[in-house]
């Protein structure tokens, strides 16, 4: 086997949060690891990936995708979705564990990690159930999980209804190091509810899901993680309240962090009724937590651009199309997006809603960070030497229009169909070898 | 494209008062006349048929309105019918219903309000009054009385004002005549 | 929200009147005046049809209209049936019972099925909102909404706007009070959008926890308010609609008590005093006499109610003739 002669990223912009650059220089990566950021850097052999025109980043990290494997592989499986992952510049992928079976026990992980070696196309780390079988009424064996290569805890698809049951779970993850990532919801009041209760779900005739639901559940969550010491993550913000709430909690200094979608970013419950005269009841735009109003989306915005809200997270739902292709309130709720994250933050940025700094962070240094995932991969969303060589290469000028036919996700299910975007993934360099081109397949 | 109308009011008149005498000569009197006349325009010129033969024969003739829009045959096929409207007929049971017309060109209109009239009652026998006669008839349709023949191309087309409806009496021939081989 | 003209086709005959040329008829937000009034005028035609000793014409023959009542219905669904074959159209019924749609067929695959086997028109009643917009984007065949959940029943509201215009002729500037359960009725939401494209100015009254929160102020003519208090919206009221009040409000903690409810929003004659003269009560059916509306008030000389139902079957009429005619455009 030859010797790895490395890759050169040339002349990009270089935009990293945790090493604090941000110019046009080179970024040179050798046996897999970033070797040296600067300019003109020498480097005989190495295979080129031109970034002149285009801005340079370490490779994304999603705290919360949804491979679908094992159990809903109709979805999506471990390939499918990490090569849609790759094509949206995410290197790093964190699973969550609503699968069949749920990962609430380390043989499951195991068995999960097998698949992930065998199949994934980036780094997938595992989350692991707060409860048995994420029923929500008896906690799994944290610590086993732990051992067995979870970075973090969570229920997603639902809350950790039982307040005494989120305690012990708090204590217990904080012991072992590692945040809960908590769907922050209330179920009663959000029963029967389909969208954000609101104007258009008054308009649609739709019950609604209340946004006293999220936040009185990120209330209730941030005084148990306040009570207990333990490190909380509370997964896709929507409300304007909940970022102020976690904001207030963070200036007392709580464990606290939490992430928003970048659909919650881009999109309002208008996608509901979609552009026409009369009503689309778009499926496409049924996810949990509901997409709210224009003033709840301007304050998530906000709260990125503060570095409030810490990471931008996929949330990466992909269904087949019979789940989606009934009627509203039988839909599956989740949008399939891991494809089209970086060309709406793009698009944000060029409208002058979003930072682009800010975004860059939220999408590599702000999550590694909140999961602590340095500990596990020294470097991990950042350009420094050492770091792993995942880059992405973004074209911030060019100018699609969103086709989810021709998305690497089994998941056909957005509301942006046919929406024009500003921004693209050029290229992705995993692990120092060129694993996407926009255009070209590579092995 | 308007130009010269083909017949003035004062022809017009004339001839509606000409039909009218034939209504009545052919009906041997006025007894059991009824005259129906077709939405839109057969409608003024049935209650114009209608005060003339009052005028001459000093008797009043029930007068009705016919909407077609349900009877014909190309309304689940090509174009879109004009809005209906309700008809409003007197009794016609055993009467001599007289349909009326503006423009008499394939029949099909004709056949149409024959249709109608079976669902409001059995008349005795039905005639039909038509102001212009333009020819082309698609179906065994004959005017019993007729105000003006005017043979026409088929890429030409008849309009008829009233002034009930359009402010004057006139009627126009629009449109190339066809050139003869 | 009320987009209506600017974003309807008005495409017209050669007389330059005014056509019908949407495939399907889902609910009354889209209607433009000149859609309201060709509606209402080709029911007036239809009415003079049902009028005749012979109530039926055969304009329709050849065409198959399908009822597809996912929801429980007699009255409507009878009505349709009357309509159609008044039209001399072929008439299937299905219901949700007892067909394949009870073994989990999804609606997509059920209404193309039903094209597939000649169906021109679908007639749907369905408990979900938004189900006849799911179906009128798969299948060719029209689709009229027979009442999708609680959004939307754009028929009831065209003959309750027909029963109302031939009462007190044109509604602008006319004070229509809707009470009842608004929050939860498609009847109600239909009504508004018809009411406020007349220009009426529509008061919407009922319990708190049964008013919508954010209906009052729209559109752009009329005007439409919201109240808890029926004796202030009924002084000078033209027109009162009163709506079925469910057992299930009061079951779910919407309501404490129906006698609460009785006290606060009844529509009886002591109230109906404080309306304009001549004004008259209507109800889409089927009443809960003693309820939402005393016996009386229900029977007596102010109660259109009959009305409506006769007027169903016209205005059902000329919506199935407007769509069919429709479809060979």
């Amino acid at each position: 086997m030859k010797a790895d002669t490395g890759t050169l990223i040339r002349g990009g912009r270089v935009i990293d949060a945790g090493t604090g650059i941000d110019g046009r220089v080179d970024i040179l990566i050798r046996d897999g690891y970033v070797a040296g950021v600067g300019p003109n850097l020498a480097a005989e052999g190495a295979e080129i990936v031109d970034a002149s025109r285009s801005i340079a980043s370490a490779g994304f990290v999603d705290l919360h995708a949804h491979l679908r494997e094992p159990g809903f592989e109709q979805k999506g499986t471990i390939a499918s979705e990490t090569e849609a992952a790759l094509r949206g510049g995410f290197t790093t992928v964190c699973a969550m564990p609503n699968t069949s079976p749920p990962p609430d026990s380390a043989t499951q992980v195991e068995a999960l990690t097998e698949r992930i070696l065998r199949d994934a196309r980036v780094r997938v780390f595992p989350i692991g159930c707060v409860t048995k079988r994420r029923e929500g009424r008896a906690l799994a064996e944290l610590a086993e999980l732990a051992a067995a290569g979870c970075v973090a805890f969570s229920d997603d698809g639902s809350p950790v209804a039982d307040g005494r049951l989120m305690r012990h779970a708090l204590e217990l993850a904080a012991a072992l190091g590692l945040p809960l990532s908590e769907h922050s919801d209330d179920p009663v009041l959000n029963a029967n509810g389909v969208m954000h209760e609101g104007r258009i779900s008054e308009r649609l005739g739709l019950q609604g899901q209340p946004a006293a639901a999220e936040i009185t559940a990120i209330a209730r969550n941030l005084a148990l993680c306040e009570a207990t010491g333990g490190r909380l993550h509370i997964a896709h913000i929507s409300t304007a309240r909940g970022v102020e709430l976690i904001a207030d909690g963070k200036r007392r200094g709580l464990h606290v962090t939490c992430e928003v979608t970048p659909s919650h970013l881009f999109l309002t419950e208008d996608s509901v009724f979609g552009r026409g005269p009369s009503p689309a009841y778009d499926t496409n735009a049924r996810v949990n937590p509901p997409l709210r109003t224009e003033s709840d989306r301007r304050a998530l915005l906000a709260g990125v651009n503060a570095g409030v809200i810490d990471a931008i997270a996929t949330d990466h739902a992909p269904h087949a199309t019979e789940d989606k292709l009934c009627e509203f309130d039988d839909a599956a709720p989740g949008i399939s997006c891991i494809e089209t994250a970086l060309g709406t933050v793009m698009t944000l940025v060029a409208r002058g809603e979003l930072d682009l700094v800010a975004a860059l962070r939220a999408l590599t240094l702000g999550p590694a960070a909140a999961f602590r995932l340095e500990g596990r991969v020294p470097g991990i969303g950042s350009l420094a030497d050492g770091a792993p060589g995942d880059v992405v290469v973004i074209d911030p000028a060019v100018r699609w229009a969103v086709d989810p036919a021709q998305f690497a996700s089994k998941g056909k299910n957005t509301p942006l169909s046919g929406q024009e975007l500003t921004g693209a993934v050029r290229a992705v360099v995993v692990g120092g070898r060129l694993a996407f081109e926009r255009g070209v397949v590579h092995a | 494209m308007s130009g010269e109308p083909h017949l003035g009011p004062d022809e017009i008149g004339r001839t509606v008062r000409r039909l009218a005498h034939e209504i009545v000569e052919n009906n041997r009197g006025t007894g059991g006349l009824v005259l129906v006349g077709l939405l839109s325009r057969g409608v003024p010129l049935a209650t114009r048929l209608a005060a003339a033969i009052e005028e001459f024969e000093g008797t009043a003739i029930p007068v009705g309105s016919l909407d077609i829009g349900l009877y014909r045959d190309d309304v689940t096929r090509r174009k879109a019918p004009p809005s209906l409207r309700p008809s409003s007929l007197p009794g016609i049971d055993g009467a001599t219903v007289v349909l009326v017309d503006d423009v008499l060109f394939t029949g099909r209109s004709i056949r149409a309000a024959m249709d109608a009239l079976v669902d409001f009652g059995r008349p005795a026998r039905v005639r039909l009054a038509v102001l212009i006669d333009r020819g082309h008839r698609e179906l065994p349709i004959r005017p019993d009385f007729v105000g003006k023949n005017i043979p026409t191309a088929l890429v030409q087309s008849v309009r008829v004002h009233l002034r009930e409806l359009d402010g004057e009496d006139a009627v126009y021939v629009y449109g190339e005549e066809a050139s003869h081989a | 929200m009320l987009e209506t003209a600017a974003t309807r086709d008005t495409t017209s005959s050669p007389e330059g009147e005014h056509r019908w040329t949407a495939k399907d008829l889902l609910d009354t937000d889209v209607l433009t005046r000149a859609d309201i009034d060709l509606i209402l005028e080709t029911a007036e035609a239809m009415a003079e049809v049902r009028a005749r000793p012979i109530g039926k014409v055969a304009t329709l023959r050849g065409m198959t209209v399908v009822t597809l009542f996912y929801e429980q219905s007699t009255r409507t669904r009878a009505s349709f049936e009357v309509a159609a074959k008044a039209l001399g159209a072929d008439v299937v019924n299905l219901s949700a019972s007892g067909s394949s749609v009870e073994k989990g067929e999804s609606l997509v695959d059920t209404v193309r099925t039903l094209e597939a086997i000649g169906a021109d028109l679908v007639v749907m009643r369905h408990g979900r909102s938004g189900a006849p917009y799911l179906a009128a984007r798969n299948t060719r065949a029209g689709i009229i909404n027979g009442g999708d959940g609680t959004h939307a029943h754009p028929t009831q509201a065209l003959l309750d706007l027909y029963t109302m215009r031939r009462r007190i002729g044109p509604l602008a500037g006319k004070k229509v009070v809707i009470v009842g359960d608004v929050r939860h009725s498609r009847v109600a939401r239909s009504n508004i959008w018809t009411l406020l494209a007349e220009g009426a100015d529509v008061v919407l009254c009922g319990p708190a926890t049964l008013l919508p929160h954010t209906l009052a102020g729209i559109g752009e003519a009329g005007s439409c308010t919201v109240t808890t208090s029926l004796d202030s919206a009924i002084e000078g009221a033209h027109v009162v609609m009163a709506l079925r009040i469910q057992k299930e409000r009061q079951e779910s903690g919407l309501i404490p008590s129906m006698r609460e409810y009785i006290t606060g929003y009844q529509v009886n004659a002591r109230r109906l005093a404080a309306a304009a003269p001549h004004a008259f009560v209507m109800h889409p059916g089927p009443m809960n006499e003693g309820v939402e509306i005393a016996p009386d008030v229900a029977h007596g000389l102010a109660s259109v109610v009959e009305e409506q139902v006769a007027n169903g079957v016209a205005v059902r009429m000329a919506i199935l003739y407007l769509l069919a005619t429709a479809r060979s455009i």
